[in-house]
């Protein structure tokens, strides 16, 4: 299987997202953001970072850099395209996914592992996940996910949550919110859901030396589901 | 403007060090030149009061490349492989603005590494406030911690261990030290020194501004009520830019183009541009009218002093430009040509055309003031009797919850929760453990740091104080089972112009010495910070020691947290019961006199020597050293992260209880062990000669002290964590 990494100026999760999708079977390329073509990928991956520094709006400049225009067209065909942290700011502002990411509630930065509660299996990404909650790390200082109360109907109605902050059993309530997102939304697809957007960062997560595997488990499902 | 003695004393210069630069020169400076004199030669750049005795400093070692006076140190780590790194102060503008203050200290210390050729792998700090009654502490404290975290996030660095302590000693004048660890290849080291003739001269990074200028000799004056308007004397710091530099820089330092690099940080382009010169020998001449600015209309003196932030300057191979230039053009950085290297020895400076300064580099630097400062020596004090009738109605579990609750013991979560300790995929020991751990990457080898002060322990003698800060840095990298390499040292003192404050500093520097001496620990770089005071108020000394270490197998690295119900815990070193200075005698008892524990070097290197030999026949199942709040302290922590508990034996001492649980005697750790190897670890210790006792056995969930006083895990952890989430909060 084939990915393709993109380096956006001020990203600087790209070199951990390399050596994740690489250590699960992965064979992937960096790709510059000034390029204008995607090498030929089964999957491409908008990495963590401060993009452009966060300045004007998180993720908006880098979401119209050059290679944008192919990673949007890529998606557009059914490619599939994964925006972890900034990533997934930066696929808010492109728009492949709907709604906007503000800053934390308590406006901290905060770096803390925390659970996740899979809402949906039919897609590629958690197809065949066993577990129902994952355990996954977070770093960020703009994860508060909010949309209007239409676009969350839409977004309810499409089944496109991904993922949902909860405690180690599943319980979905606002103590397990780290940041004040809508329905403790941590990840979201777009309609077709082939794209994800998610805050937490599953490349952290690989080996027992970190602070868990259950990045593994993600990451090793998702080549499956692939082949 | 004309340039007299008035106006050499208002840029920070005394009177006798004016008449030596006209001397020198042989005429009166103008007024650019008189600048770049004042930048040189006051206290931060020049160490004119500390440099006689930071001499004593061993900075020699088997294992170091590089020790003081490049941008950092660089100690071997096998393999290749080299660390880079460096503590660095950033005191008086953290206080006066706190978040870029403390962001530009982070960004400042980041590029002394990467400046070697090493990608930074770690950042660790060391911060110090008020009293948190004081009405400044709160906002201080946030807007530090806001401002680390804001520039090493955004560069993408973990940010791995720390300290924080509170004194009212720091209520008008916070200390920020700001730690970097880098990784490079033995091979690809740069350095400061330039060589060779009409070599091209090179600014890259951002622009220079108008901020930060006098930055240098601001942090060497003393504070008063006139602070406020010091505030543009501040740097602002911009992380996207030193991410962009970091990547542009390590770039072009794949290839073999550069001679010489150098990053601009404190006075700017006049320390960059002298060091390159000073330690090549040679000249350096720059068109100022090259320099891009941020502002129209900057003067020579103004581009020579600013302190704009995400500077670097470098002296290229002929021939080299373009292909350096496509590089930084990539990372949409500055690129200019602004100079060559002469075999003048000086310093000239060009702007319109017109030379605007014309001095020898030797002036600068060899020539640059050397003082021996007067100094006191401070006498040991006496030992305090404690009274039995003082300690009657204390009751030990409420008393450990106070300590553990105690603004310089709880826990720091709120803190390093918005530090980014994750990133790089590398982090294999968080913050709140001993010290933190990052993998090499891609290695079986994990580096440890630490970043350790005891500035109690310093101000009641500071011989003693000075010796014990190296320990405990030692001891935290041996509880984690790095084995030590070297130091670097933060040098944190009031006026040395004050002799009781110049005391402090040269009996420190002295203890510092004796220990890194002992334990063969060099320090190979560091920084001193004096006029840590407000008017006549100095802080307590406070010298930080950055301890770095190897793990050469990282998955024989040790945590704290108690591991399994049934093991046993032993204190390994002798437990006397020292109570004076200790957090029992200063905040229960309100006992602040007496001396401080201590320090035995030889059971100090034997203890920890001994453990290592623990470590390796993987015997250790936990580890702690034994500091603040004593033995009981220590093992509640590691009941807390362990989530488990402990059944205390009853003291086979003399002493009073008390004193055996919060003594802070010097040397000693707590270890958890498994019971079927109780003979394996008690035939090497006592092979070795280290002293021990069997402290208890591991259980669930309580903390039994005898048979009718116990407490549980969570109530233990509740007084330990929620001090400083409610003080912020409130």
């Amino acid at each position: 299987m084939k990915s393709s990494v993109i380096t956006f100026p001020g990203s600087n999760c790209d070199r951990d997202m390399d050596v994740a999708l690489k250590k699960f079977g992965f064979k992937n390329k960096m790709v510059w953001h000034a390029d204008a073509e995607l090498p030929k990928s089964d999957l491409v991956v908008l990495p963590g970072g401060f993009s452009y520094g966060d300045y004007l709006r998180c993720g908006s400049m880098a979401s119209k850099s050059k290679i944008m225009q192919s990673v949007i067209n890529f998606a557009n065909s059914g490619g599939l395209v994964m925006g972890i942290c900034n990533g997934f700011q930066i696929l808010v502002e492109t728009g492949l996914v709907p709604g906007v990411l503000l800053r934390n509630k308590y406006l901290e930065f905060i770096c803390k592992n925390v659970f996740v509660k899979i809402n949906d299996k039919q897609n590629k990404y958690f197809k065949n996940v066993n577990n129902d909650v994952l355990e996954f790390h977070i770093a960020h200082n703009e994860g508060n996910y909010f949309c209007t109360n239409d676009q969350l109907k839409k977004i309810e109605d499409n089944n496109q949550i991904a993922i949902n902050y909860c405690d180690e059993n599943g319980n979905i309530e606002d103590q397990f919110n780290p940041n004040g997102s809508i329905k403790n939304i941590a990840g979201i697809f777009n309609k077709e859901k082939n794209v994800l957007g998610m805050m937490p960062h599953p490349e952290r997560m690989i080996d027992t030396s970190l602070s868990g595997e259950d990045g593994s488990i993600f990451f090793k499902n998702l080549i499956k589901n692939l082949k | 403007m004309i340039v007299n003695e008035q106006v050499a004393v208002d840029h920070g210069l005394k009177k006798d060090e004016y008449a030596k630069i006209c001397e020198l020169l042989k005429r009166t400076p103008n007024i650019t030149e008189l600048g770049i004199f004042s930048a040189m030669w006051n206290e931060h750049c020049s160490y004119k009061s500390s440099r006689l005795h930071l001499k004593k400093l061993p900075t020699k070692g088997k294992k170091v490349i590089q020790g003081p006076g490049e941008n950092a140190g660089v100690i071997d780590i096998e393999d290749n492989d080299a660390i880079v790194f460096k503590i660095e102060s950033h005191n008086h503008p953290s206080f006066i603005e706190p978040y870029q203050g403390a962001a530009t200290g982070v960004g400042g210390i980041m590029r002394d590494v990467f400046t070697m050729g090493a990608r930074p792998i770690a950042n660790l700090n060391s911060i110090h406030f008020g009293s948190p009654q004081h009405k400044k502490t709160k906002n201080l404290l946030r807007g530090v911690v806001h401002g680390i975290g804001g520039y090493g996030n955004c560069m993408g660095v973990p940010t791995i261990a720390g300290q924080t302590s509170f004194d009212s000693s720091y209520n008008g004048n916070i200390l920020v030290n700001a730690m970097t660890l880098g990784l490079v290849k033995k091979d690809k080291i740069f350095y400061s020194k330039a060589a060779g003739l009409n070599k091209p001269v090179i600014y890259v990074g951002s622009k220079t501004g108008r901020d930060g200028i006098h930055g240098a000799s601001m942090a060497s004056a003393n504070f008063d009520e006139k602070i406020e308007e010091k505030k543009p004397t501040v740097q602002v710091g911009d992380p996207f830019t030193e991410k962009l530099l970091l990547e542009a820089c390590l770039e072009l330092m794949a290839g073999d183009s550069i001679i010489a690099i150098q990053d601009m940080g404190a006075a700017g382009l006049t320390s960059s541009s002298v060091e390159m010169a000073s330690k090549g020998n040679l000249g350096i001449e720059i068109n100022l009218s090259k320099v891009p600015c941020r502002e129209a209309k900057m003067t020579p003196y103004e581009i020579m002093l600013s302190e704009s932030q995400e500077r670097m300057l470098i002296v290229l191979e002929n021939g080299k430009e373009e292909q350096a230039k496509k590089i930084f053009d990539k990372w949409n950085l500055d690129f200019a040509v602004i100079g060559k290297t002469t075999k003048s020895k000086k310093i000239e400076l060009y702007f319109n055309e017109k030379k605007v300064a014309d001095i020898p580099v030797n002036t600068l630097v060899e020539n640059s003031p050397m003082y021996d400062r007067k100094w006191k020596k401070s006498k040991l004090p006496k030992k305090n009797k404690i009274k039995k009738e003082d300690i009657k109605h204390l009751k030990i579990i409420d008393t450990l919850k106070k300590i553990l609750a105690n603004p310089n013991i709880c826990s720091k979560e709120w803190i390093w929760q918005q530090y980014d300790h994750t990133v790089m995929g590398d982090t294999i020991q968080k913050p709140g453990g001993d010290a933190g751990v990052v993998r090499v990457h891609g290695t079986n080898k994990a580096v440890a740091a630490s970043v350790d002060s005891s500035a109690v322990y310093c101000w009641a003698h500071p011989l003693t104080g000075g010796k014990q800060v190296v320990c405990e840095s030692f001891r935290n990298l041996i509880s984690v089972g790095a084995k030590p390499i070297a130091i670097t040292n933060c040098l944190n003192f009031g006026s040395p112009e004050n002799e009781e404050n110049m005391g402090e500093f040269v009996e420190c520097v002295q203890g510092i010495s004796e220990a890194s001496e002992y334990l063969k620990f060099p320090v190979v770089s560091g920084n001193v910070s004096f006029y840590n005071q407000t008017k006549d108020e100095g802080i307590k000394p406070t010298p930080a020691i950055g301890g770095i270490g190897l793990i050469k197998n990282y998955n024989k690295m040790i945590t704290m947290d108690f591991k399994e119900i049934g093991n046993i815990a032993l204190v390994i070193g002798k437990t006397e019961g020292h109570i004076d200075q200790s957090m029992f005698a200063r905040n229960i008892l309100n006992e602040k006199n007496g001396p401080p524990p201590e320090i035995n070097l030889f059971n100090e290197k034997n203890n920890g020597e001994t453990l290592l030999k623990l470590v390796e026949n993987n015997l250790i199942k936990s580890a702690h050293d034994v500091s603040l709040g004593g033995i009981i302290t220590a093992v509640a922590k590691m009941c807390i992260k362990g989530k488990k508990g402990i059944n205390l034996n009853k003291p086979k001492y003399l002493i009073n209880e008390m004193e055996y649980f919060f003594g802070e005697d010097q040397g000693r750790y707590i270890i958890e062990i498994n019971k079927k190897d109780s003979k394996k670890v008690t035939d090497i210790l006592n092979k070795n000669a280290v002293h021990f006792d069997e402290l208890g056995t591991i259980i669930e969930n309580e903390v039994y002290i005898n048979d009718k006083t116990k407490v549980t895990i969570d109530e233990l952890s509740t007084s330990n964590k929620s001090w400083l989430s409610n003080y912020m909060s409130k």
